[in-house]
């Protein structure tokens, strides 16, 4: 399955957004949004990512 | 006590510092010690290989005791922002959220009218939105009717530090929205800005690359912080109208060497 993954093209094993999660070792804190769309960290476990789909995951910055 | 009101929250400093733009982590922690700023603004960005620097930033945030205003900057579609508010809400574990949707990339002007449409939204979903907006009454009023409590202003663009464009149009906010909190961001450059934004009567400023960006961040911390109270002491004194001729600050009766008339 194709995925842009924080703007990049991936192949990736698993459709399982908590697994795509653990596989990348993302770290804390972060936040998740498909297709440009907010998912819920309680819905990790449930939600499943499909071929073409954008996947980004966020983490704090300096802001002005 | 004199504080500055944020929707449900309650600030002694009348500063909210940006976090972005310092030559150092270290340097931006002085900086906010020193600015007295108990309300500093963060954003979120893809993670990618600096996953250090974003955990160690976020433990200098923790540490230095200060509530954080995460932004919505560089979004130019409610979708994008609607979408940030929410990941920030997650992560920072606050309602609040500075909304920035730019409608022109040389002036980094907001776009209004899709601020106004993303404010409606927002609030429906509980969050307290503190728009960036242009200095447009009508605009703002719309913006304080769809239930903003607080409105943002600009001074001038972002990061130009030019300071206020227009002194007039924030004197006309300040008079007709007497119960919103106006923070005048972004544009200022010197002290005496803020200062001038304060005597206008508004509620705060923000500001970011004036501090950041300065010679020495720290020490332009604190000049902006007594900057900020000057300005804020002298808009509840009262100032003096300004007239076109002298009057004599010593009286004029029994001085000598004169002959009484």
């Amino acid at each position: 399955m194709k995925i842009l993954l924080n703007g990049e093209a991936q192949e990736l094993a698993h459709s399982e957004l908590h697994e795509i999660i653990k596989q990348h070792e993302f770290k804390p804190p972060f936040a998740v949004a498909i297709n440009n769309t907010f998912v819920p960290k309680h819905l990790y476990v449930t939600t499943y990512l499909q071929d073409g789909d954008t996947l980004d995951v966020v983490s704090p910055i300096q802001g002005g | 006590m004199d504080l500055l009101r944020i929707y449900d929250k309650r600030y002694e400093s009348r500063l909210i510092l940006g976090t972005s733009r310092y030559p150092s982590p270290a340097i931006m922690q002085k900086a906010i010690i020193a600015s007295g700023a108990q309300l500093v603004t963060v954003s979120l960005r893809r993670q990618q290989s600096n996953l250090a620097a974003a955990q160690s930033y976020v433990a200098l945030i923790n540490a230095a005791q200060v509530d954080v205003l995460p932004n919505t900057a560089g979004c130019e579609s409610e979708q994008e922002a609607i979408t940030l508010a929410r990941m920030s809400r997650e992560i920072f574990a606050t309602d609040l959220i500075k909304l920035e949707i730019i409608g022109d990339n040389y002036t980094l002007q907001p776009d209004m009218e899709k601020t106004l449409s993303c404010v409606v939204k927002l609030i429906k979903e509980g969050f307290k939105v503190l728009p960036y907006c242009t200095d447009d009454l009508v605009a703002c009023k719309k913006l304080i009717d769809a239930g903003c409590e607080v409105i943002m202003p600009w001074g001038s663009p972002i990061g130009s530090g030019k300071g206020l464009n227009n002194p007039y149009q924030l004197a006309v906010l300040r008079q007709r929205l007497p119960e919103a909190t106006i923070v005048v961001d972004a544009g200022l450059g010197k002290p005496s800005h803020a200062t001038g934004a304060m005597e206008l009567g508004c509620d705060a400023v923000l500001l970011n690359t004036a501090v950041a960006q300065a010679h020495s961040p720290e020490l332009m911390a604190e000049a902006f912080c007594h900057a900020v109270k000057a300005g804020r002491y002298g808009y509840k004194a009262g100032a003096i109208q300004a007239q076109e001729f002298a009057t004599p600050s010593t009286a004029t009766i029994g001085m000598p060497f004169r002959v009484n008339e």
